[in-house]
């Protein structure tokens, strides 16, 4: 409907498929609500929207994974006639020269690359396998489009970026006239993401459709013809990337104007925790620190910056009680920690925001308001003489809800329901409340689309005002130097002494994450910090 | 001394591989569903249900090959029970499996004691028969080892090889192998998970099934109650020994068989000594320790156990 009327859109190209008015809900939620959309040959749209918006049930509705509830799909055949797809089979999709890469890949770790992309393309009741006129053909296609792998390698040894190359591989074997992708670069690597958008390109000229789907503006600019705006269900706009703007964009993807954080001026208070010469060496460079000072302040938000996988996560379980140091020691309000347990210091009002929310976060089978409560069940407040008191429990739920904007069916839906930036918000609402002392925030937007983000953003910075001290692990330069009072930088289990946000400038702060010290900038990297 | 001669004669390698017959089978039949996907623990059941079935058919007069058909096809049909509960419906597939060996245990004593309401022994078959292969026994060791063996002991060496030619050179190996590690990859480039999951379990419980016939209708002439005596159970940690390959599985099954011969005569010898419950325990205990060794390296198929439904998020 709304491409209808924007005749601008309207090119002499062939319209290779459409999407009808297509519903689809799960229980009360409305994934998918009567969503227009086409899509020429050799064009690349970008499917742009916050999480949860619906993108990917939209994509999984048209490869089969899903059957809407109404609406229809039509692809042309090879005589360029549209024609209905099959609901809810993946290999009508395949058929159709639909091939679609998935967000978590669909690969078997233990097969070969190859293997996984011969999979399902030939009869499956054959004595042998023929691999020849695979390779064949594999080989023409990698040279063709510049997607080079090592075929022979089980997938589980290759790296990101290669096992999305096996993925794309897979749709191209299979002559796909149509590539969906699911949050490509999620997992890449800038340098990856930049070849993977000139790889699009090159295809796209060739004849090849794509479909992408993103939450990233910037990239969305990069690599897109047409940029199609998804938000709580909906399609809200549609646009020529041409004649897109960021800040119209970003207002559409959100529904109002994102808010800037801004840090107001405050004196620090007294510190709440200290790490005094805190060294712990488990072998392992990720998961050791060396000779660590460290302080954090009420009032304060204290940036920790570094590339992960460079002692940020033993730094995380130490500040939250879950190790104990092997040299030096740990102080809570002054006084030295003599029992390293979880619990004790969630009494003192540590609380964290775990790096990997999906995992370490919540309990995906239990209900939302079983989620909330799940770190405080020895609180008075959720029990009835002893028993969980079910009926507060589930109050709170339904204030967390409303006060924190997690989107959902509701307190009693399972949590594993939740999209990646409403379960941050529910972990949010749940650490927030406690009004804690210290908040430990490891990577707390990492996925997150933009509305999320700011919301995440703000609350911390709310939590600052109150008088919480915040310790924030990101690999986000703009968020720390947004946020952050100081900024330590940890490298190889080292932290650098911290610095004034305000004296510290971006390239800066990049160099010191990649191990220079501050002092001398020309030293290349063999000058590791002793 | 007597000890190395033990393990030097012929005798004691045939009668390793006559024990290690059902496990063969047994393991094939595990390694099988899992590779797709799928514990089954029907097995134990599923080994009494090819036994009683493999033998009431020879009895009714369907002769040894329609026997064999007959246990297959009472495997495959415990097999699809299972397969239907945790497959599709995507049950506990440990409560699955211990169901389908008390059902088919059960049904299994049910029939046969209604078959036969008032027999004090067992009526007897005529059973298979050690097979004389012209060139094979001619082999010097091997030969005597193969000689006295039965042809049913014959096509599990030879299942061993389709399984393993199945598993690593045919598209339908690719598939299977590839469901029970994601199943999300199979269906993603257009193949039916279920479809793959029900018809690896249905093949590998028929497998399951010829292990408990080759006891009624080659190893022993009847069937007796409690005769599988843990045998199915044994295969599922042999599964785990030979890391679910076909290969490894047939040295795992022929490595117990060699415990097991080796600790009947070694009670011969130094019976005197210790009770023979001892001798009994041997080949457990030393599974047990094989296990520990190998299984804590075991690279499971990443999907074992873990339900998949379709269009779910």
């Amino acid at each position: 409907m709304s491409s209808a009327a924007n005749p601008s859109l309207k090119t002499s190209r062939q319209l290779l498929l459409q999407l009808a008015a297509i519903t689809k809900k799960f229980g009360p939620l409305i994934a998918n609500d009567a969503i227009d959309l086409d899509l020429h040959k050799g064009e690349i749209v970008a499917l742009l929207g916050e999480n949860g918006a619906g993108k990917t049930t939209l994509m999984n509705i048209l490869f089969g994974h899903y059957v809407a509830d109404a609406g229809t799909v039509m692809v042309a055949g090879a005589d360029g006639i549209l024609a209905p797809l099959e609901p809810g089979a993946p290999q009508a999709a395949l058929d159709a020269g639909i091939g679609m890469v998935h967000q978590h890949f669909a690969l078997a770790e233990n097969l070969s690359g190859l293997d996984n992309i011969v999979l399902g393309t030939e009869p499956i009741f054959r004595l042998r396998r023929d691999r020849t006129k695979a390779r064949t053909k594999l080989a023409k296609l990698m040279a063709g489009s510049g997607l080079n792998v090592d075929l022979n390698q089980p997938v589980h040894k290759l790296t990101v970026g290669e096992k999305q190359r096996i993925e794309i591989l897979k749709a191209l074997y299979r002559d796909a006239r149509l590539l969906v992708l699911d949050e490509p670069t999620a997992v890449l690597t800038p340098q990856e993401a930049d070849s993977l958008f000139a790889t699009l390109r090159q295809l796209a000229a060739t004849g090849l459709s794509v479909i992408i789907i993103a939450h990233k503006l910037a990239e969305v600019l990069a690599v897109s013809h047409r940029i199609a705006v998804l938000r709580g269900g909906k399609k809200v706009g549609e646009m020529a990337t041409d004649q897109a703007d960021r800040r119209s964009i970003a207002e559409l993807m959100v529904g109002r104007d994102v808010p800037v954080s801004r840090r107001s001026e405050r004196a620090p208070g007294k510190p709440v925790i200290a790490l005094r010469d805190v060294t712990i060496d488990r072998g392992d460079a990720r998961r050791s620190l060396h000779g660590v000072n460290l302080m954090a302040r009420e009032g304060e938000i204290l940036g920790i910056a570094g590339v992960s996988g460079n002692g940020q996560a033993a730094l995380a379980q130490l500040i939250a009680g879950l190790d104990r140091p092997d040299i030096g020691s740990v102080e809570i309000f002054g006084e030295k920690v003599t029992k390293f347990d979880a619990h004790q210091f969630a009494q003192n009002g540590i609380a964290r925001i775990p790096e990997d929310r999906h995992h370490d976060g919540m309990v995906g089978s239990m209900t939302v308001a079983e989620n909330i409560a799940i770190e405080d069940v020895r609180s008075r407040d959720y029990q009835k003489f002893g028993f969980l008191d079910f009926e507060a429990i589930r109050k709170r739920a339904e204030h967390a809800i409303v006060d924190y904007d997690v989107r959902c069916p509701g307190p009693d839906a399972p949590a594993r329901l939740l999209s990646g930036g409403n379960i941050q918000k529910l972990i949010l609402a749940r650490v927030l409340e406690k009004s804690p002392k210290l908040i430990l925030a490891n990577q707390p937007s990492r996925g997150l689309d933009v509305g999320a983000q700011s919301e995440v953003h703000r609350r911390l910075l709310e939590a600052r005002e109150g008088g919480a001290a915040v310790i924030l692990i990101s690999e986000d330069l703009d968020e720390l130097l947004t946020l952050s009072d100081q900024i330590a930088v940890i490298h190889a289990g080292h932290v650098s002494a911290a610095i004034a946000a305000h004296d510290i400038d971006r390239s800066e702060l990049g160099l010191m994450m990649a191990g220079q010290k501050k002092t001398d900038e020309n030293t290349p990297r063999s000058g590791d910090p002793a | 001394m007597e000890i190395i001669d033990i393990l030097l004669t012929a005798n004691f390698w045939a009668a390793a591989l006559r024990i290690a017959t059902p496990l063969i089978f047994g393991v094939l039949g595990a390694l099988i569903c899992e590779r797709a996907g799928v514990l089954n623990l029907g097995i134990e059941g599923i080994f009494t249900a090819g036994a009683m079935a493999g033998w009431m058919a020879v009895w009714l007069g369907a002769g040894l090959w329609g026997g064999v058909l007959f246990a297959a096809l009472a495997g495959s049909f415990f097999g699809l029970i299972h397969a239907i509960l945790t497959v599709p419906l995507g049950l506990s597939q440990h409560v699955s499996g211990i169901g389908v060996t008390l059902l088919a245990t059960s049904l299994s004593y049910f029939t046969y004691r209604t078959a036969l309401p008032d027999v004090s022994s067992p009526p007897r078959i005529i059973p298979f028969q050690p097979l004389d292969i012209p060139i094979l026994s001619d082999l010097p060791f091997i030969g005597p080892a193969l000689l006295s063996q039965t042809a049913l002991t014959m096509l599990a060496l030879v299942m061993v090889f389709v399984t393993g030619w199945v598993l690593y050179r045919t598209p339908l190996g690719l598939a299977i192998r590839a469901v029970g590690d994601n199943p999300s990859s199979v269906e993603a480039q257009g193949l039916s998970v279920y479809a793959l999951r029900i018809g690896a379990v249905v093949a590998g419980s028929s497998l399951m099934a010829l292990g408990g016939a080759f006891l009624t209708m080659s190893a022993f002439d009847a069937f007796f109650f409690g005769m599988i005596n843990g045998r199915g159970w044994v295969c599922i940690a042999l599964t785990v020994f030979a890391s679910w390959r076909p290969g490894k599985a047939l040295l795992g099954a022929l490595l117990f068989g060699a415990f097991d011969a080796f600790q009947v005569r070694l009670q011969t010898e130094v019976g005197a000594f210790l009770p023979s419950q001892v001798f009994l325990m041997m080949p457990y205990l030393l599974s047990i320790a094989a296990l520990i060794i190998v299984a804590r390296k075991a690279d499971y198929p990443k999907a074992l156990l873990v339900p998949w439904f379709k269009g779910q998020r």
